[in-house]
């Protein structure tokens, strides 16, 4: 527990730096603020609607897929560290059936155009 | 240890940090300069190393400016999010073998937690969020377009980043990074000689997940002026370009930890933190110089070479891997 801690000393006194830099750089920086200023760029034209647009269904599919083979990848740790002090046939055939699983649904999934952009 | 004690290396390492941002970036754009038959910076005192002062005297004295519509709160936040997290995966990463000074030691990183690689794993993923939501936030359909974009490429390339990263840990059994070093000393063989095909696409990952050309469709200056930060001015862009530098960091030191023997030189030629250094060098190298030979890929198939190649290719490897292990080892 006492070294997450050490971690979190460190990442606070590295965001201190930013904070440092930002906070002090108000004495140095000017502030005009301005309509046309503070109007979001869109290529020098007036922005029109809201920027929170509708987007593809791809991104949410892909997200799905990546959550499923992400905590499969989890279930491989345990088994990376144990595999080489084990020493055994049997966890290697074990990890080519978890392997071998993994990839017919990888298959599917190309099969069904998941995988295709668009 | 006493929190002082922690306290003062810690901020020693930020100021290292900082440094090693500052004159990386200098060493990128001279050498960018190189590979276009240009010169590169060479103003700002001589061969141009006084540029990056220059540069953080601008960039601190930037006006701040945020878009009228922009959530203010999540847009303020974001770049330290970011910055955070680069911060707290790097934390972890030891530069070299603990040092002694007349019976005192001193670790070469800020903590050694027992499962290490799955912390920086796990906090480096976390980098996602602060791009996405400062994307969001900006309310600016660029930065919305660069930010989905990258949320969609960087868990993509986690993936096969994470199972390349898997065959490292089957081939030392260790799970914490200076253990992994040991095991490729005890072995005296190097990650990257089995795992050759791992090494490959843990580096081709590794470009992605730092969002560097040829993978910088996140911020795509062709298409989307300069995607995620595009409505970011001042100090607060700065600390989304030195977290990216971060992560080139952390990954180069990760690279160089799990495939390339760490701090042991080659050959039996010693252990000092030197190594690692030149390690992590020249794969930063490799990280500009991929950037200036490669152009930038289309979305649709860097979505595709991520799913249909690396992903398979990772799978394959971990099995061929096991199998190394397995005949080395003697099956019982």
């Amino acid at each position: 527990m006492e070294k997450y801690l050490d971690i979190l000393v460190f990442t606070l006194a590295g965001a201190a730096f930013p904070l440092i830099a930002v906070g002090g750089g108000l004495i140095l920086r000017r502030r005009y603020p301005d309509v046309e200023k503070e109007r979001a760029y869109e290529s020098g034209e007036l922005p029109i609607g809201d920027a929170r647009i509708p987007f593809h269904i791809s991104y949410y599919v892909f997200a799905l897929v990546f959550l499923v083979f992400d905590i499969e990848s989890v279930f491989l740790y345990p088994w990376a560290v144990i595999y080489l002090h084990l020493n055994h046939v049997l966890a290697f055939l074990e990890i080519v059936v978890f392997v071998g699983i993994l990839l017919a649904g990888w298959l599917y999934a190309w099969k069904k155009k998941v995988l295709s952009w668009m | 240890m006493s929190l002082g004690y922690v306290l003062v290396r810690s901020i020693l390492l930020v100021l290292l940090l900082m440094g090693a941002f500052a004159y990386f970036m200098v060493m990128e754009r001279k050498v960018l300069g190189y590979f276009q038959l240009r010169w590169g910076p060479v103003r700002v005192g001589p061969w141009g190393l006084l540029q990056p002062i220059a540069d953080a005297v601008k960039m601190v004295s930037k006006e701040d400016t945020a878009p009228a519509g922009a959530d203010a709160l999540i847009f303020h936040a974001a770049p330290a999010i970011v910055l955070f997290v680069a911060l707290g995966a790097f934390a972890v990463i030891p530069l070299g073998p603990t040092l002694h000074f007349g019976g005192f030691a001193v670790p070469l990183s800020v903590s050694s937690p027992p499962s290490s690689l799955l912390y920086v794993l796990a906090i480096a993923s976390l980098g996602v969020y602060g791009i996405s939501l400062g994307g969001w936030a900006s309310q600016s359909k660029y930065a919305l377009l660069g930010s989905l974009r990258a949320s969609a490429q960087m868990v993509s390339y986690e993936l096969a980043l994470g199972l390349a990263v898997i065959s490292a840990v089957v081939l030392s059994g260790r799970l914490d990074l200076p253990g992994i070093v040991a095991a490729q000393s005890q072995h005296h063989l190097w990650g990257v000689v089995p795992d050759i095909l791992g090494f490959a696409i843990f580096a081709i990952c590794s470009v992605a997940e730092c969002n560097r050309a040829p993978f910088d469709l996140a911020e795509a200056e062709g298409e989307l002026v300069a995607g995620f930060h595009t409505e970011y001015s001042g100090f607060r862009y700065a600390n989304f370009v030195i977290a990216e530098y971060i992560n080139m960091f952390t990954m180069s030191a990760l690279g160089a930890l799990l495939f390339l023997g760490g701090w042991n030189g080659p050959f039996g030629l010693g252990a000092s933190f030197w190594w690692l250094l030149l390690k992590m060098a020249a794969y930063l190298f490799f990280f500009i110089w991929v950037r200036s030979t490669y152009p930038r890929i289309r979305y649709d198939r860097l979505m595709g070479f991520g799913w249909k190649v690396l992903v398979p290719a990772a799978f394959v490897n971990l099995v061929w891997i096991a199998v190394f292990v397995g005949l080395l080892g003697g099956w019982r």
